[in-house]
């Protein structure tokens, strides 16, 4: 675990330093953060990150994870997937589940706190505990809402309006609600394995061990393999550059779990991959963070061809590698991205083509948009500018007005 | 030189809060333009500054990029991307100047753009929160070396937020000089287009400005 000290060399000792000065307003806050995992997944990976740097800031910020059964976990992932827009079948026996999981929570999970931050969804029922408690509620939703299934999205309400504000990870996220709305974008750690730098050497090993040529031009994409990724709309898009240019494709993933979705769609993009030795399809362990690291920094260009995105944190560390990305224009990756100056903005299959031949012919070009797209997460998307942001939500929950003068 | 109080220097941070009003053609942002808090116009006139520190994006104000890019109109994009800042004293008079600029427009629009689903124009405020920093100066040499490592946001503050939001007139670092006798220095420094740098870019062209004082001044 790195210390505050740690991101100096990153980010500059005066931004470590006016955190401090920041933390001055904070220190002694009991903050309690309350989501469903532990382990795996990017709310616990940044829970794991920030929880320990607020800590070394004086907040007494501890993290606490709630129970739930199998059949639980399957209503939430539904959940889940609605509120991404998707169509699901959900019944009557659904929110009971939900209900019956959450009642038995509230029974044996002990909150306190001056400030608890219930992170996502399935724990959002803790809410029913306020009067309980002297406390600011926080509702902090990492997951794009921006079109959600109704039946859901109006169940889980009056759990949401009873908080005292929420926060979502970008603009399109916000509906209009009763309560105060917050725009906190996530962040990633420039020391972690995932994005620390790496020599030469490592790249090509790792590149080489997947057989992945060094000296040819290598279009990427990181991500689960999920039909709201597009893996097969990034061969198409692909296919379509190959024509004109000698290139090759890695798609990469976590391998198949035993989510049965994420298995289909392995076996239709290898089905439709077969017979193209350019393309690479990967399915790696979770965790394979060096791995994940060394693909990113040996790419050419990297694709992000969501179809829907919460915020896009593959994006990020494409970008924070000085790599020119080709993303779509959805969730988060809008506030990332501005087109033509830090990455390229599509909304189709000719467009990804399109922008993905523009960079890999204008090599020049390609690098100018990465120089800039590193900047952009600099000062926009590492850990420490989403420290400072939590530190503020702190703060605005007890200060009224635009501005706050201390 | 005369003598003047010390200048503190503060610094700001900035928390986006979400408003749900999201528009997606040009008469749903005028009448929104209309009735948001002037924290919103702040927003979307002033956040590139922070969020671009090395090179800015081009057009730099949100309502001419979302104009240019999304709705791809580029004639308005450019009229909306060349309203000059600097001309504003206070954000009631820039939030007028932005909507005049749409109205006239619309006046004549023929057909009405509408932005594809997804990216329509959503309006977010800011909450600025400002805190005094440790460093305090009397004199040039002392000004420049905090200018020298000081955070972006410290000058950013200084410069823009006190001008426009703050309604003072002029930036605070110009008003210090005033009293401590630098009257010329404190017109130059009033007189740079800081939305036209980048915070970087800007930070030393003061540095500079200072350091060519100090060294006619026969001090350097």
């Amino acid at each position: 675990m790195h210390a505050l000290k740690d991101y100096e060399s990153v980010v500059g000792a005066e931004i470590v330093e006016e955190l401090r000065l920041l933390s001055e307003k904070t220190k002694g806050l009991k903050v309690q953060n309350v989501n469903s995992t532990a382990v795996g997944g990017g709310v616990a990976e940044i829970l794991n990150r920030m929880v320990p740097l607020l800590r070394e800031l004086e907040v007494d910020a501890r993290w606490d994870v709630i129970k739930g059964g199998e059949k639980f976990f399957k209503v939430t992932k539904k959940f889940h997937n609605a509120l991404h827009g998707k169509a699901e079948e959900i019944g009557p026996n659904d929110f009971s589940v939900f209900l019956e999981t959450s009642e038995m929570n509230n029974r044996s999970l002990e909150l306190a706190g001056d400030i608890l931050v219930i992170h996502d969804p399935q724990p959002i029922a803790l809410i029913q505990q306020k009067n309980k408690l002297n406390a600011k509620w926080i509702w902090r939703c990492h997951i794009d809402v921006s079109q959600p299934d109704e039946r859901v999205w109006n169940f889980l309400r009056p759990f949401m309006d009873r908080y005292d504000g929420s926060v979502f990870s970008a603009p399109s996220f916000s509906q209009e609600l009763p309560i105060r709305q917050f725009l906190i974008s996530p962040s990633i750690d420039p020391l972690s394995d995932k994005n620390k730098e790496l020599s030469e050497e490592t790249v090509r090993g790792i590149l080489e061990k997947f057989q992945i040529d060094p000296e040819k031009p290598l279009v990427t994409q990181v991500s689960r393999f999920d039909y709201l990724k597009d893996p097969l709309g990034v061969i198409e898009a692909f296919e379509r550059v190959q024509k004109n240019v000698d290139c090759q494709l890695v798609l990469v993933g976590g391998e198949a779990s035993d989510d049965p979705e994420s298995v289909e769609v392995l076996a239709r993009v290898r089905e439709r991959a077969a017979g193209n030795p350019d393309v690479h399809v990967l399915a790696i362990p979770s965790g394979s963070d060096l791995e994940i690291n060394a693909l990113q920094r040996g790419s050419t260009v990297i694709v992000q061809k969501s179809i829907r995105e919460g915020f896009g944190l593959t994006v990020t560390e494409a970008l924070w590698k000085a790599k020119p990305v080709v993303a779509s224009a959805v969730g988060g990756i809008t506030l990332q991205i501005s087109h033509k100056y830090s990455g390229l903005l599509c909304r189709s299959v000719e467009g990804a083509a399109y922008a993905i031949k523009q960079v890999l012919q204008n090599p020049e070009y390609g690098k100018r948009l990465g120089e800039n797209g590193r900047e952009q997460v600099r000062q926009n998307f590492l850990l420490t500018r989403h420290l400072r942001d939590y530190l503020l939500l702190f703060l605005a929950l007890s200060h009224e007005g635009d501005i706050v003068r201390f | 030189m005369s003598q003047a109080d010390p200048f503190h220097f503060y610094t700001r941070l900035h928390l986006r809060e979400l408003t749900g009003l999201k528009a997606k053609n040009l008469t749903e942002l005028a009448a929104h333009l209309e009735t948001v808090p002037g924290s919103v116009v702040y927003h979307h006139t002033h956040h590139f500054l922070q969020q671009h520190q090395y090179l800015s994006p081009e057009p730099p104000n949100d309502f001419a990029y979302w104009v240019t890019e999304i709705l791809q109109d580029k004639r308005l994009g450019e009229r909306l991307a060349s309203i000059n800042t600097c001309d504003f004293k206070t954000i009631r008079e820039l939030r007028e100047k932005i909507l005049s600029t749409i109205r006239g427009y619309l006046e004549k629009a023929k057909d009405l753009r509408e932005a594809p689903e997804g990216e329509e124009f959503h309006l977010v405020k800011s909450i600025s929160f400002v805190f005094p920093t440790p460093y305090s100066v009397s004199n040039l040499e002392e000004f420049a070396a905090v200018l020298k490592k000081i955070t972006i946001h410290s000058i950013y503050f200084h410069m823009f937020e006190a001008r426009i939001r703050l309604e003072k007139g002029t930036n605070d670092f110009s008003l210090w000089l005033e009293g401590l006798g630098e009257k010329e220095l404190a017109q130059k420094i009033a007189r740079l287009d800081p939305y036209t740098h980048t915070m970087e870019g800007l930070r030393t062209k003061v540095i500079q400005l200072v350091e060519n004082r100090i060294r006619k001044a026969g001090r350097g």
